[in-house]
């Protein structure tokens, strides 16, 4: 038996004992059992990984059951390993293993455990089908299966409104994505008579400049079916002008947030383009999208990301930008650098969102960082995993003797240089926008960073803290509100009130330090197997379109592309000190300085209020009219209202005619009487 | 001699009487039990006059039964009056509309 099958089916068994067993076995034990599931897929996953890395292995395919056969159509339950797949297995049980074990602290004193637990392992195995499809649908099925889990933990606290709302605008938005996914599927069983993913990337050079009618023109095929597939991508991996429910999932539980909208899900856009690489190839127009799409994402995330002051938002944007890299790095056809970089990011931002559950944990569900502030004596292990956590996103690293830095260093800058010399539009602008927005991660970055660990404590001033100072121990989540009743306007509005922020327990910080080692060393070990020239191209096998002249064009490009980047990053490193650290009042007189671009940045482009009047409001409006004018007016007006206003006008008549006055009844008898014995004589011939 | 057309006259005319007698009648029930009477008893002249007619002996005898049915009939309809005033305290037509649903 392939140990595939255990890593991908244990967390599924895992899940539905925990969930529906849950009741009866205990919290502990179905804990114990997800948890356990996880790490033994961990620690089948890493050889795996390692045998490729070693030029082991070859792709292997392990069928499962039989599942779709109708027509010429066959969809068959397979796992498919190889090199690509070994890299998301590592990344999918490694994280969710880490926050599982991260989640027995974190969600303590939640009264919902053993249901958490099993969202969790079942998002895994859905996960674990994604990355491990051999078939379009089945992908399709993984892809809707992390979906359904994602939704099912945002709305986790489903007694709180706004998770609530969070939770479906996750998942009607992506279903716009879906459906674009869908119509790529569709087409892709049209022209290519099969949905096998092999099959169809061994066929997709042939189609290249082929044409297809679609909306009644003619298209072409292959950058029409790229771009339907690249519209789930843009959906699940939180793409401009799909991005809108990314910084709304941060409502649920953090460990959530760090598995889910961080290092796994949302990067499964980026992996499906890889996975589909030589697909993308053959297009072009296609390409440029991709690359357009990753930027302009890429940039816009990161200058809103400068704006919040809602932790968990700040790092969300963050991921939103760092899947905008990912993109444009295989839009420029750098598909080794995207996935590298969705390796390095899945460590790093884990870590950061751990971190920044553990810094929420340690201040009492406070999230706004207005309210922190000199944390760094406080939690002291947190604060050094989320310094690591920042230098590894920011990519602080050095060129020399072959290069030394940490994660980010290695895959930010390999995205960056190969967006240089992809010598395209594009390519270029991208490359622009990628130095600008390192430096603006920079910034972001470590302005978390300073807000939330420099600096006198502002502590006092959070309703939060003020609750947990005068009201006992709530459990988590059950915060929101009535809150704002607690807050004391007698209350000063510095100094930490008295309150004293405790260090998160050992389950939570091994975690985090376990990611922090990865955030260290996953680039400087692993920079050969993704985009090295030389070792890279055996890793992948052709299992991705990975361009040896585009590494080396990399290896060789100009010292200051090289260098542009870690320039951006210090240059944002020191905006970030001089505006929290050496004068903390200059972000209130930029702000003061230019409100207009503060308040469109603080109000995220305005996009949601965009959607809101471009859809939301014309949907309700066309709900409104269905629901009063088509189901109110005409259907219940005409069906049953009606059926029964007419009965009662049919009684009413009748009504009167049963005056009970015995004369009336004979003379009706009478005339029955005469107008059956005329009809009897007359016309009965 | 008088004809058969005469007698069928009659018998229609006080038919008629009889009809519009439980029809038009407002004020009381007796008046509605006389006019059942009427009604029998055109029909009586009518089995007589045919009987006559044809020869046929059958008509006046089923006449004999139909004199005795009305005996009955006006006998138990005057002791149903008589309970039906007792509980009402009136016999006018226009108040005797309990069956209205």
């Amino acid at each position: 038996m392939h140990p595939i099958l255990l890593i991908v089916f244990l967390p599924l068994i895992a899940a539905i004992v925990a969930g529906l067993g849950g009741r009866w076995i205990g919290k502990t034990a179905a804990k114990t059992i997800t948890t356990g599931a996880l790490f033994i897929g961990a620690f089948l996953s890493w050889p795996i990984f390692f045998q490729y890395i070693g030029g082991h292995a070859d792709a292997v395919v392990v069928p499962v059951m039989t599942w779709i056969h109708s027509g010429t159509m066959t969809v068959d339950w397979v796992l498919r390993v190889d090199s690509l797949t070994a890299v998301m297995l590592v990344v999918v049980t490694t994280v969710s293993s880490l926050v599982h074990l991260y989640s027995w602290g974190y969600m303590e004193e939640d009264p919902g455990q053993p249901r958490f637990f099993a969202y969790l392992s079942l998002f895994s195995f859905a996960m674990l089908m994604l990355v491990t499809a051999d078939s379009l649908v089945q992908m399709f099925f993984g892809w809707e299966g992390v979906g359904l889990a994602s939704y099912l933990l945002i709305g986790f606290w489903y007694y709180k409104p706004s998770a609530n709302a969070a939770a479906l605008k996750a998942f009607v938005v992506n279903r716009v994505g879906d459906f674009g996914f869908s119509l790529g599927i569709f087409g892709t069983f049209l022209v290519f008579g099969t949905v096998s993913i092999p099959s169809i990337l061994h066929a997709a050079p042939g189609m290249a400049a082929s044409t297809i009618g679609f909306a009644g023109m003619r298209v072409d095929t292959m950058t029409l079916l790229c771009l339907l597939l690249f519209v789930g991508a843009m959906g699940k991996s939180a793409q401009l002008p799909l991005h809108t429910w990314l910084p709304d999932a941060m409502e649920g539980p953090t460990p959530v947030s760090a598995l889910i909208h961080a290092a796994t899900m949302v990067t499964a856009g980026v992996f499906m383009v890889c996975r589909l690489s030589p697909m993308f190839e053959t297009s072009p127009t296609a390409m440029h999208v991709v690359t357009w799409v990753g930027a302009i994402t890429c940039f816009f995330a990161a200058t809103v990301g400068c704006a919040q002051n809602d932790i968990k938002r700040v790092i969300a944007y963050s991921t939103c930008s760092q899947l905008g890299y990912m993109f444009f790095a295989a839009g420029v056809g750098a598909y080794g650098a995207a996935m590298f970089h969705l390796f390095t990011h899945a460590f790093f931002k884990a870590l950061l969102f751990l971190g920044a559950g553990s810094v929420i944990h340690a201040m009492h569900h406070e999230q706004d960082m207005e309210f922190y502030g000199g944390l760094r004596k406080q939690i002291p292990i947190t604060f050094w995993v989320m310094v690591i956590g920042t230098l590894a996103i920011t990519g602080v690293g050095l060129d020399v003797a072959g290069g030394i830095g940490f994660a980010g260093f290695w895959s930010k800058d390999a995205i960056i240089n190969s967006a240089w010399v992809s010598g395209s539009v594009a390519g270029t602008i991208a490359f622009w926008l990628g130095v600008i927005v390192a430096g603006m991660t920079s910034f972001y970055s470590w302005r978390l960073i300073f807000l939330t660990f420099f600096g006198e404590p502002r502590w006092a001033a959070s309703e939060h803290i003020q609750h947990a100072l005068h009201h006992v121990h709530e459990p988590e989540g059950a915060e929101g509100a009535g809150h704002l009743d607690h807050a004391p306007a007698h209350a000063p509005l510095t100094g930490t009130g008295g309150y004293r922020p405790h260090e998160s327990p050992l389950n939570m910080l091994v975690p985090i330090c376990l990611l922090a080692i990865g955030a260290v060393f996953a680039g400087q070990f692993f920079h050969g197997i993704f985009v090295g020239p030389e070792t890279a191209p055996h890793y992948w096998n052709g299992i991705i379109s990975f361009s040896r002249e585009l590494a080396e064009a990399v290896e060789s490009s100009a010292l200051w592309v090289k260098l542009s980047p870690t320039i951006a990053m210090l240059i944002g490193l020191w905006i970030a000190w001089n505006n929290y650290i050496r004068d903390p009042s200059a972000a209130g007189r930029f702000v003061a300085t230019f409100p207009a671009v503060y308040r469109f940045v603080f109000n995220k482009w305005y996009f949601d209020e965009l959607y809101d009047r471009i859809f939301v409001r014309p949907a309700l409006w066309l709900g409104r009219l269905f629901w009063h004018g088509g189901d109110e007016g005409t259907i219940d007006r005409f069906g049953p209202h009606g059926a029964a206003y007419a009965v009662g006008v049919g009684n009413r008549i009748t009504y009167r005619l049963q005056s009970g006055y015995l004369y009336s009844y004979a003379l009706v008898m009478l005339l029955g009487l005469i107008g059956a014995a005329s009809w009897a004589i007359w016309w009965a011939k | 001699m008088i004809g058969l057309g005469a007698y069928l006259t009659v018998a229609a005319v006080v038919f008629t009487i009889g009809v519009l007698g439980i029809f038009l009648n407002r004020r009381n029930v007796i008046l509605m039990l006389m006019a059942i009477e009427l009604i029998l008893l055109a029909v009586n002249i009518n089995l007589v006059a045919f009987s006559a007619y044809l020869g046929d002996l059958t008509g006046q005898v089923l006449a004999m039964f139909v004199l005795t049915v009305a005996a009955a009939e006006a006998a138990i309809g005057l002791a149903i009056l008589v309970i039906f005033f007792r509980r009402q305290g009136s016999i006018a037509v226009d108040q005797v509309n309990r069956m209205r649903g």
